[in-house]
This record gives structure tokens, sequence and C-alpha cells, in this order.
């Protein structure tokens, strides 16, 4: 039986002075909770667990980046499309990832098993092409390594 | 003197087992200090004339010096790690939290102790889950060691937001609410986090503290370009080149040489066309200016910054209007939307590149675009904007014949061939921050 999100939410909440500031610290763990997005009922837990209206949880998540407020697939592909990586043909390899995954940035494949998204600078800016699965970044990725990675995904 | 002070003995050794850093001296520098009155901890940084390596450049121990004392201000005071990185071309802090992870402790509570607090938040950029992972390891081992000493040290996670690296959006987001930008003053060091007295301070910045204070202040600030620009910096190397990375060397060498001594140069035969010096914020420097050291002066002289040490460096198959179009659209998509010149100046400007991009656009509105720059320029509550208005119209002036003969020609004179042409943008995606109905199945 994991613990009751509440649980969780308030002990990380005693680390801050007022509890508010575990607002993201709890919104990620809803959003790992309801398999990688926040569907409406997260907020209403969120804000239980805090004291706060579900109204104010979604207002945050909305300002973040990494807090998905729709469904996403299995395997999250995102792939950096800043000046940096963009220099180096990032733009080919997020074209490759189109191609492998039959799919364009933002959607997710029918099967659920991916959501390609292209993202901002995410800091291997040395390293081009990064792109991030699952949070784990990937770097110096090709055009040419792309079927490879999927292949090894599909798998996992 | 071995010019490393940051990255100091992390080729040799894995410093993020407690006991190498030990073995080379680490947390030494933190016994000592706490035997120390405050006021002198900040002498030694005063002495050593350590600026803010997050962009700012502002005198780290003149900051601490703005905290007022207990006396003064009864409440708790904070420190803030500021690892929120996310100037595009910019990786430093990571490096230092991926290999180095207890000499920002050491320099964390060092901090704590000049400015007589007992709390410290480190917040770490959300997309950093390795560095992250690094650095609460390395906490739960000094804290097992018994080296916090009643200090507290709260690693907090971001969740994607370039704003929360400025320090009002910092405590912002920290504090619970969105990441917006506060007006300030107050500053942070009167009110600051749960408005108390707060230090801010970036990851390069606190990691170089146990070193200042091993070496001695007055010995430290004759590493460098002194007076102003004394030490190392963590150049991050990124762009057209052979060999990108993080290269730790003193302040004062040249652009050429590091694109061509420590980056291998430009690969596949072609020429340089530019550089960007401290981060995509940053005004441009042609291949012409490449001989200026990279420190303040020298970089303020040519109407630039050193930044966040950030060397981005732009081949001739660059367009430099997809160069401003994709800078001004990460701009357009981080601007928290506070303040008016900033969140519709950006989208003015991504409208006029791209019309000047598509070869729709009139000579006219390249005047625009700049109008629309200046417009955006100072008059915000924070930089963000500053950060789209400078490198764009930096563009525009350097590369002036480029824009026009968008305008000419009625369309890119690259023809498709740019090494930025098509280039995708997040702003793009139609799905980002989509309005979900209740009840649509999951």
């Amino acid at each position: 039986m994991p613990r009751p999100l509440a649980d969780q939410v308030r002990a990380i909440a005693a680390q801050y002075p007022e509890s508010r500031s575990a607002v993201m610290p709890a919104l990620r763990i809803a959003q790992e909770r309801h398999g990688g997005w926040l569907p409406p009922e997260a907020f209403e837990e969120v804000g239980e667990a805090l004291e706060l209206t579900p109204a104010y949880c979604k207002g945050v998540a909305t300002f973040y980046d990494m807090f998905h407020l729709a469904p996403v697939g299995r395997r999250l592909v995102e792939v950096c499309t800043n000046i940096c990586c963009g220099l180096r043909g990032a733009q080919e390899v997020l074209s490759a990832f189109e191609r492998a995954l039959g799919v364009q940035p933002g959607e997710t494949t029918p099967d659920g098993e991916f959501t390609l998204r292209a993202v901002e600078c995410i800091g291997g800016c040395g390293w081009p092409t990064v792109v991030a699965i699952d949070d784990r970044h990937r770097l110096n990725v090709t055009a040419g390594d792309v079927p490879q990675i999927v292949q090894e995904l599909r798998h996992e | 003197m071995s010019d490393v002070i940051v990255l100091a003995g992390a080729d040799e050794r894995d410093l993020t087992q407690l006991g190498e850093y030990r073995a080379l001296g680490g947390y030494a520098q933190l016994e000592r200090v706490r035997g120390m009155a405050p006021a002198d901890v900040i002498g030694e940084l005063n002495a050593a004339n350590l600026r803010g390596r997050g962009g700012a450049f502002f005198a780290t121990g003149r900051k601490m010096q703005f905290i007022p004392g207990a006396e003064q201000n009864p409440n708790p005071h904070y420190v803030c790690v500021n690892a929120d990185e996310s100037e595009p071309g910019t990786f430093k802090d990571r490096e230092i939290m991926n290999r180095v992870p207890h000499r920002l402790i050491e320099g964390s509570l060092i901090a704590a102790h000049a400015i007589d607090s007992q709390h410290v938040f480190i917040y770490i950029r959300g997309e950093y889950l390795d560095a992250f992972e690094t650095l609460r390891a390395a906490l739960d081992e000094a804290r097992k060691a018994e080296l916090f000493d009643g200090v507290t040290i709260v690693l907090h996670r971001g969740a994607g937001a370039y704003i929360c690296g400025e320090e009002s959006g910092l405590l912002e987001s920290l504090e619970g609410h969105r990441g917006q930008a506060r007006s300030r003053p107050p500053y942070p060091a009167i009110s600051g986090l749960y408005a108390s007295p707060t230090l801010i301070n970036n990851v390069e910045t606190i990691a170089t503290i146990p070193k200042v204070l091993e070496l001695g202040g007055a010995e430290y600030a004759k590493i460098g370009a002194p007076p102003d620009s004394t030490g190392t910096r963590l150049f991050c190397v990124s762009g057209n080149v052979v060999r990108g990375g993080n290269y730790e060397l003193p302040m004062g060498i040249t652009i050429r040489e590091v694109i061509y001594d420590l980056a291998g140069g430009i690969p596949d035969g072609r020429a340089l066309k530019a550089v960007i010096p401290g981060g995509s914020s940053m005004p441009i420097l042609t291949a012409g200016q490449i001989d200026v050291p990279l420190e303040h002066d020298a970089l303020r002289a040519l109407d630039t910054f050193l930044g966040a040490a950030a060397v981005i460096v732009v081949d001739d198959r660059a367009c430099m209007v997809q160069l401003g179009l994709r800078v001004a659209q990460f701009y357009m998509h981080e601007s928290c939307g506070k303040c008016t010149p900033c969140r519709e100046g950006t989208r003015w400007m991504v409208q006029l590149l791209e019309a000047i991009e598509a070869g729709e656009a009139t000579h006219s509105q390249l005047d625009l675009l700049l109008d629309v720059c200046d417009r955006i320029l100072g008059k915000c509550l924070c930089p963000l904007g500053d950060a789209a208005a400078m490198p764009v119209a930096s563009y525009v002036v350097k590369f002036r014949d480029e824009f026009r003969a968008h305008i000419d020609q009625g369309g890119c004179p690259f023809g498709g061939e740019s090494s930025l042409d098509g280039l995708f943008a997040p702003v793009d995606q139609h799905t980002h921050h989509p309005v979900v109905e209740e009840g649509v199945p999951a």
C-alpha cells in the first residue's frame, strides 16, 4: 500500500516555514501518481493536502513547463531546439523522431507509448543535440542515432 | 599555482564522495570559518573582489553586507543558492553540482555563517535530474557526518521556467507561487524569502567561496584580470566548435584562444561569423572582435557583457534573422507575463522577425523592430525583456545588410541552406498548456 499523497506532501511541507512552498513538490508527486500528467482531481488532492484551492494549484501548474495538463505517453521524448543545439542539427534530430514515431511535436502516439516534444534549452549546450527521455539526458544525439534509440525505448 | 579553482581535484578524484573531498582538504575552511567573525569572512570575499557568476557580476561580499543584523531584523535570515541555470548556452552549474557537490555545500554553509543564517535553500532547475540526485546524495552524506551544525539545507526542484533563475522569480516560486518577477525595492537582502533578509547567489559563486578562503582574498585577487575580473570562470563553450564543453580558466583569456586553442576551432572547414559572449541574452560580437579578453571591462567597452560566461560560436551557415527569431521565440515563451513591454514586446519581435524572414517585411518594419526593442529595454521589473531586446537589436545593428537582403530579395538569402532553417520552437507546439475540459477521458 503506497503512502497516501497527503501524508507524503505534509512531510515535505514540514521542511518549509510556510506549507505553500510545497506546492511544486506536491504537484510533482501527484503527476507521478497519475501516470505523468495532472488530471483535475490531482489539483483537488494537492489542494486538500496543503489547504489551498484546486484553482490555485492549477494556476501554479500552468506556469511551469514540466507539469503536464494533458495525458502523456509512457515515454516522454523531449528534443532541445534552442540555438546551441539548433546550430548543430537539432531540427534534423527532431524530424528523425517525427518520422520514427509518426507524430508531430506536442503529440502522443495512438498506442500511448510516446509523447514527442520540442523543448527550450535543457542545459547541455556543449554536447548537442540534447534529448531528454523521461528527464534523463542523452548528449551528442544525431539524426542517425534516432531509429536505434526508438527501438531501445520500445523494448524497455 | 593551478588555474583551476572551482573544479580543482575533480579530474583526479571522485569528489562526489565526502571522503575524497575531505582528503583534499574539503570542509577545512568551513571549520576554520566557524571560528571567525562573520565580518572577517566577508572581508576576505571583498579582498578577493569576488563577483557574482550568475551574470550580474555584483560584489558577493557587498551583497552579504546588505543583510541586516539580527538586532535590526529579528526574522530568520535565509541563503538561497540559485541553481536554476536556464540561460541558453549555459551548463556550468550542472557540471559543478555533478562533479564537486561538496564544494557547493561547503560554500553554502560558509555563506550561512557569514550572514548569520540557519536556513539554506538550493533551488535547482527541474530538468537537472542527474545533478539533483548527485547533490541530494552529497547532502545526505554531509548531514550524516554532522557538518551542518544546526543549519538546515533544503533542496528544492523547479519545474521548467527560465524566469525562476531571476532572483525575484525564484523567491516567488520557492514560496509556492507562479514564478513572476517582483517589484524592487525592497531588495531580497532586506525583504526576500518569506519577507525576510535573504542572500541569493549563483552556484558557481558559492562554490568558489571555499577556495577564496583557502587561498586568502588577496591571493585570489591576483588570479585572472584584476582589479575587477578576479579569479576563474567556467566558460561554457557551445555552437559551431569541434570540442564544446566547460573550460575553467582565469578571466582575461581571449575568445580567439577559447575557440581555437581549447575548443579545437570551427568544424567542417567553415568560417567564423559571430560569437555570443555570455549566453543568449547578450549582444553579439562579430568575427573581427574575437581578440577581446573575456573579462568584464573589455566586454563592456564593446557594448556587451560576460554574463554567465557562455561562449556561443556561430559559423557562416547561420542566418542572423533566423537566429534572432529563435532567440526572440525563447524569451516570448519564457516571459512571465507580468510586465506589458516584455509580454507584448517579445510577441511583436517574433511577428516582425517572422515577416522579415519570410520576405514580407518593409524597411520601415526593420526600424520598427529596433523601436520595439527600445521600448522593452529597461522598462520592466526584471531583465527578461532586456534579454530578448539586447541581442536581437545587436544582430540588426551588426548584420544590417543581411536583414536588408531579406527585405530586398523578398526572402531568406540562404535559400533554405541556413543551419537554423526551419528550426521548430516549443512556442509553436499547439498542445502547449492545453485546456483540458472536465470529463475528457485520460
